[in-house]
């Protein structure tokens, strides 16, 4: 590590309540420039909230956002979406094609996809060329989630953010869109910030953890804390999960 | 008709009562206080146009329109408490409607400007225009709760609340007004529309019945299609804020009347 670290993205004191219940706690952290940060914790612990707030889809109830030494506020909803790029759980799909749902972006600012662009993207998220045309219906579990992939990559975020992209998806799948976002992060030096409930996925692609519980943020750092933490709630959850 | 007659029409109330008592079907009370009920109303209704009518004002002619625009949004409004500021653009629907439609039917002097033609087809074109609003109303929040993730996906691609909201914006404007255009295929077939049947009934020419029937049923076209696209125009920002937001907990106090 010669190169010293850049935070992108800057969470201070974020706190969300809904319904008045909180569902952040005073979340203060930081995400690496070109790193990958993995978000661990159990299913209900504010990963989602984190992520929607990083794309501007929810606004802190108070706190800041900084991202890239700006407040969040100061970006236009559309160009901070098109930057910090999402693919959402459950990987949802609109209805059509897979072309549709490639073209989706393009389509939102009245551009056109080429057929050519698309089979090319197809090869990137390593998806057979013939599924083009293929009503989404008919795609499995693990082409879906690529697709959904293939799609926030449409928009070419400089950051992005994946939450839970393999839960569904068996090993290999789980394999190949691994290594997919590894490429896509040295390739272009895209940040990425990747929720998981898969522990050792957490350790294989992560540089850096945040570990979350009942929407705080626990502990953060490098990747390897979740075999080291001295605090008895992550080791309690890392056995219980591992 | 005499008043005898009318009385003996009740017979048609006795005999569901029996009915309801012998199979202890438990609709005996409702049935009453629905026979009182629409006496009470129609012969008010009856007074008060007839009232409407003699007195040849203009002025009575627009507080009778206005009271059943603030009757008709009164109704149609509870099923849309989750829309902020519903009320006033129901309200505004349903004033559009009434100058639309009576300036091209006065305009065009298809109708006299008289009480006896604007109140009957007022109450006709703005009754449908109240279920149109209650339709839409419904089938536009069914599509939103159906399509949270999919709003979100295009808000989050860096789509307007324009266009995160097509899809379900136009598909609730579409299978409102299907019902009118398709009840219209069939009509005078199977049953006579009410309307018509009460002007033959009244001694009227058939044929003209036919047209008076006719200009309502163009009417309800315009009236159908007119409403819901402007209680959907006028709601849908409503359901976002300045940040291009889903403000999903409008939504989430479903509304069970
Ligand atoms: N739209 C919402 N309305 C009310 N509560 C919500 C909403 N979205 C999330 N929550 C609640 O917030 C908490 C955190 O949710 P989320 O960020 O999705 O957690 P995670 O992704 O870690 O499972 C959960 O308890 C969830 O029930
Ligand atoms: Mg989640």
């Amino acid at each position: 590590m010669t190169q010293p670290l850049e935070v992108t993205i800057h969470f201070e004191h974020v706190h969300y309540e809904k319904n008045s219940s909180f569902i952040l706690k005073d979340v203060t952290g930081d995400f690496y420039k070109g790193k990958i940060t993995t978000i661990v914790g159990p299913s209900g612990a504010g990963k989602t909230t984190v992520l929607k707030m990083c794309n501007g889809l929810i606004s802190p109830t108070s706190g800041d956002i900084i991202i890239d030494g700006k407040n969040i506020n100061e970006f236009s909803p559309t160009s901070l979406r098109q930057y910090v790029g999402i693919a959402l759980q459950n990987a949802p799909l609109i209805r059509g094609t897979v072309y549709d749902n490639l073209a989706l972006p393009m389509t939102l600012q009245n551009k056109l996809l080429s057929e050519k662009k698309a089979i090319s993207t197809l090869e990137d998220v390593s998806l057979d060329m013939n599924i083009l045309y293929r009503d989404v219906h008919n795609l499995s579990g693990g082409q879906k989630q690529k697709v959904s992939i293939a799609r926030t990559l449409m928009n070419q975020p400089k950051i992005l953010l994946l939450d839970e992209i393999t839960s569904a998806l068996d090993p290999t799948s789980t394999n190949e869109i691994e290594q997919l976002i590894l490429s896509i992060n040295r390739k272009y030096n895209v940040t990425i910030i990747w929720i998981t409930h898969n522990l050792g996925q957490a350790k294989r692609v992560g540089d850096y953890t945040w570990v979350m519980m009942g929407g705080e943020l626990v502990e953060s750092g490098e990747s390897s804390l979740l075999d080291h933490s001295t605090n008895k709630r992550i080791q309690q959850f890392v056995e219980g999960k591992a | 008709m005499t008043y005898t007659s009318l009385a003996l029409t009740l017979a048609f109330v006795l005999i569901p009562l029996i009915l309801s008592k012998t199979l202890k079907l438990g609709l005996e009370k409702d049935t009453i206080i629905a026979t009182v009920r629409s006496v009470i109303q129609l012969f008010f209704v009856g007074y008060v146009l007839k009232f409407v009518f003699d007195s040849e004002s203009f002025f009575y002619i627009i507080l009778m329109v206005l009271l059943m625009i603030t009757v008709a949004t009164l109704n149609a409004r509870k099923k849309g408490k989750n829309i902020k500021g519903i009320t006033w653009k129901i309200a505004f629907t349903l004033i559009v409607i009434e100058i639309v439609t009576q300036g091209i039917l006065i305009g065009f002097q298809i109708i006299p400007p008289t009480a006896q033609y604007i109140i009957p087809i007022s109450g006709m074109l703005l009754g449908n225009s109240m279920v149109l609003s209650i339709l839409f109303l419904n089938r536009f929040t069914a599509e939103i709760e159906a399509n949270v993730e999919i709003i979100e996906l295009i808000l989050s691609l860096g789509g307007t609340p324009k266009q995160a909201i097509h899809n379900q914006l136009i598909n609730a404007i579409k299978t409102s007004v299907i019902p009118t255009i398709e009840s219209q295929k069939t009509i005078g077939l199977v049953q006579l529309p009410g309307m018509m049947s009460g002007q033959i009934i009244g001694g009227a020419d058939p044929v003209q019945a036919v047209q008076f029937q006719l200009l309502i049923l163009f009417g309800l076209l315009t009236t159908a299609t007119l409403s819901s696209i402007l209680i959907g125009f006028l709601s849908y920002p409503t359901l976002f804020n300045e940040r291009m937001q889903f403000i999903t907990h409008n939504l989430s106090q479903k509304n069970n009347d």
